[in-house]
């Protein structure tokens, strides 16, 4: 089974570290993602770079409307995601539950939809025929 | 090598995996003393399975291989895990000089691993719906989104149920171990309960997605086979005798639309003729060594039902019989309750309905429908109309079942009729 596993971060507390302690704790991650693909379990990620050049577009009253910034005001903010395959829900909790991205920000892990994934594949096929 | 070689190595791990993967983890778990480090070294043993037996060959006991890469490879990761958590520089030396001592292919200890992992999924310190979520993920194989799917839960409940199971074993340091001579009756019934639960679920649910929760009893059916080879004690092959009877009725008990059959008007000829042969023979197995528990109790008294062509025909003097002793065995208003009624069949439904008035005034089964369902049946049958209309309507009242709505409704509209 496929899970997206969404990343936050706190975005105030990572800018008050030292540049040598983001580093070490980057390079913490990106080994335990080796770890991950010495199982088979990394399927991709993506990094998000800073959720003050996010620009949030909403639809009211009839039009869309654009704002700067995050859609919601919280503390912690998607930093990135990590596409993981694992046996089952557990087995992906217990994979993530090893990840040092865990000590600076929680994970949502969320299994894809492969119902709608099929949709979209069927789409992109008849796409490419036309 | 050529590509058919490749696809048969494939088609060989694959095959490997359903029928061996759960021993190989029992096993793993003994060796490494840890639930998720095991799960995360039976799936590196099978990757590493199809990654070098098409270069090196199948060895020739694939299963000790795969223990014993598995725990190796575990130790390699701990090894390399050790720079994020320094603690596991411990616990992977440690490993390692066990390693020598152990002679991880012995086979003699892998039958023994699988019944260490069915009783510490059931021990007691765990609540029951945490027994039945462990057993099924880590004994069946089943996954988390499958079990959820079964007992119609979130699948991130069930896991959370899971994960919460697992740290309880790991902090009250929950003995990965067979239960000692003493302690083993008690244990053993926990398990027991955890297998005849898993396939009530299946089996009473008539609603909903029954395919699925069908699959239930058959898992359960399978524990039961599991255990009876592990651990072959009486009551353990009289519970199995009373899943497979129960299920032979499977089919009959229930219509095309998902209406229940009661007993009496199943067709009998749908009865399902290898359960129910296997069913009786075990029953028989078990009287014949001479001690009886419960289950095996039940079990004659479907055994009973199963020999005969219609309910007339029905040895009733036999069932009074069994549920007497289960009354003595396990003493409860449930099976008082079920005594009454086979009392009914055998001496007339006056005698039952006398019986099942004094149970009710006990209180104890006020609330309970089928006390109610079958107080009315018996007044229906003595033209007792209206006292009959009453208690089918509590009955209504009380049910939570669709197909058990249904019946009684039909029942209801049919004494109306009558009118």
């Amino acid at each position: 089974m496929k899970f997206i596993c969404l990343g936050y971060l706190d975005e105030a507390q990572w800018n008050e570290l030292a540049e040598a302690e983001q580093a070490a704790l980057m390079e913490s991650c990106f080994a335990y993602d080796d770890e991950l693909r010495r199982g088979g379990h990394f399927i991709g990620g993506e990094a998000l770079q800073s959720v003050q050049n996010a620009a949030t577009l909403r639809y009211q009253h009839g039009q869309v409307t654009v704002t700067d910034g995050p859609y919601a005001e919280t503390k912690e903010h998607l930093g990135g995601i990590l596409i993981l395959e694992a046996r089952d829900l557990n087995h992906a909790i217990q994979l993530m539950s090893q990840h040092p991205g865990v000590r600076s920000g929680p994970f949502e892990i969320r299994p894809v939809d492969e119902a709608i994934n099929a949709q979209i594949a069927a789409r992109i096929k008849s796409f490419q025929r036309g | 090598m050529a590509e058919t070689t490749v696809a048969q190595i494939r088609q060989l791990v694959e095959a490997l995996y359903r029928t061996e993967s759960r021993r190989v983890f029992a096993t793993l778990i003994r060796l490494l003393g840890n639930f998720d480090l095991a799960e995360e070294a039976l799936h590196d043993a099978f990757a590493a399975a199809s990654a070098q037996w098409p270069q090196e060959g199948v060895p020739a006991n694939p299963r000790a291989w795969l223990v014993s890469t598995g725990r190796f490879k575990a130790i390699d990761t701990l090894r390399r895990r050790t720079r994020f958590d320094h603690s596991l520089a411990e616990l992977a030396s440690k490993l390692d000089t066990e390693a020598n001592a152990l002679d991880i292919a012995d086979d003699s200890q892998v039958e023994d691993d699988r019944l260490r992992l069915i009783f510490t999924c059931c021990h007691p310190a765990l609540p029951p719906e945490a027994q039945i979520a462990l057993t099924l993920r880590e004994i069946c194989g089943l996954t988390t989104e499958e079990i959820a799917s079964a007992f119609l839960v979130a699948p991130s409940t069930l896991a959370q149920r899971i994960v919460r199971a697992k740290a309880k074993i790991r902090d009250a340091g929950i003995p990965y171990q067979v239960p000692s001579k003493a302690d083993l009756p008690d244990r053993l019934e926990t398990v027991l309960q955890v297998i005849y639960l898993v396939f009530n679920e299946g089996y009473a649910a008539s609603s909903g997605s029954s395919l699925t929760r069908a699959n239930l009893s058959e898992e359960a059916i399978r524990l039961g086979r599991l255990l009876m080879e592990l651990l072959p004690d009486t009551e353990v092959v009289g519970l199995l005798a009373l899943m497979l009877l129960q299920e032979s009725r499977r089919t009959a008990r229930t219509s095309p639309t998902g209406d229940l059959i009661l007993l009496e008007d199943q067709d009998r000829s749908l009865w399902h003729a290898v359960y129910m042969a296997e069913g009786r023979a075990l029953v028989q197995q078990v009287l014949a060594a001479g001690r009886v528990g419960a289950y095996t109790v039940q079990a004659a008294i479907a055994a009973v039902h199963a020999a005969a062509p219609s309910t007339a025909e029905t040895a009733w003097d036999q069932i009074v019989a069994w549920y007497d002793l289960l009354t003595q065995l396990n003493p409860s208003p449930v099976v008082e309750l079920n005594r009454a009624v086979a009392i009914a069949m055998r001496d007339g439904p006056a005698v039952g309905l006398q019986l099942i008035d004094d149970i009710l005034a006990q209180g104890d089964l006020a609330n309970y429908h089928l006390a109610h369902a079958a107080r009315a049946d018996l007044c229906r049958r003595l033209g007792q109309v209206a006292a009959a209309k009453d208690a089918y309507q509590q009955a209504l009242m009380l049910t939570k079942q669709d197909p058990e709505r249904r019946f009684l409704e039909k029942r209801l509209r049919e004494l109306s009729q009558e009118t």
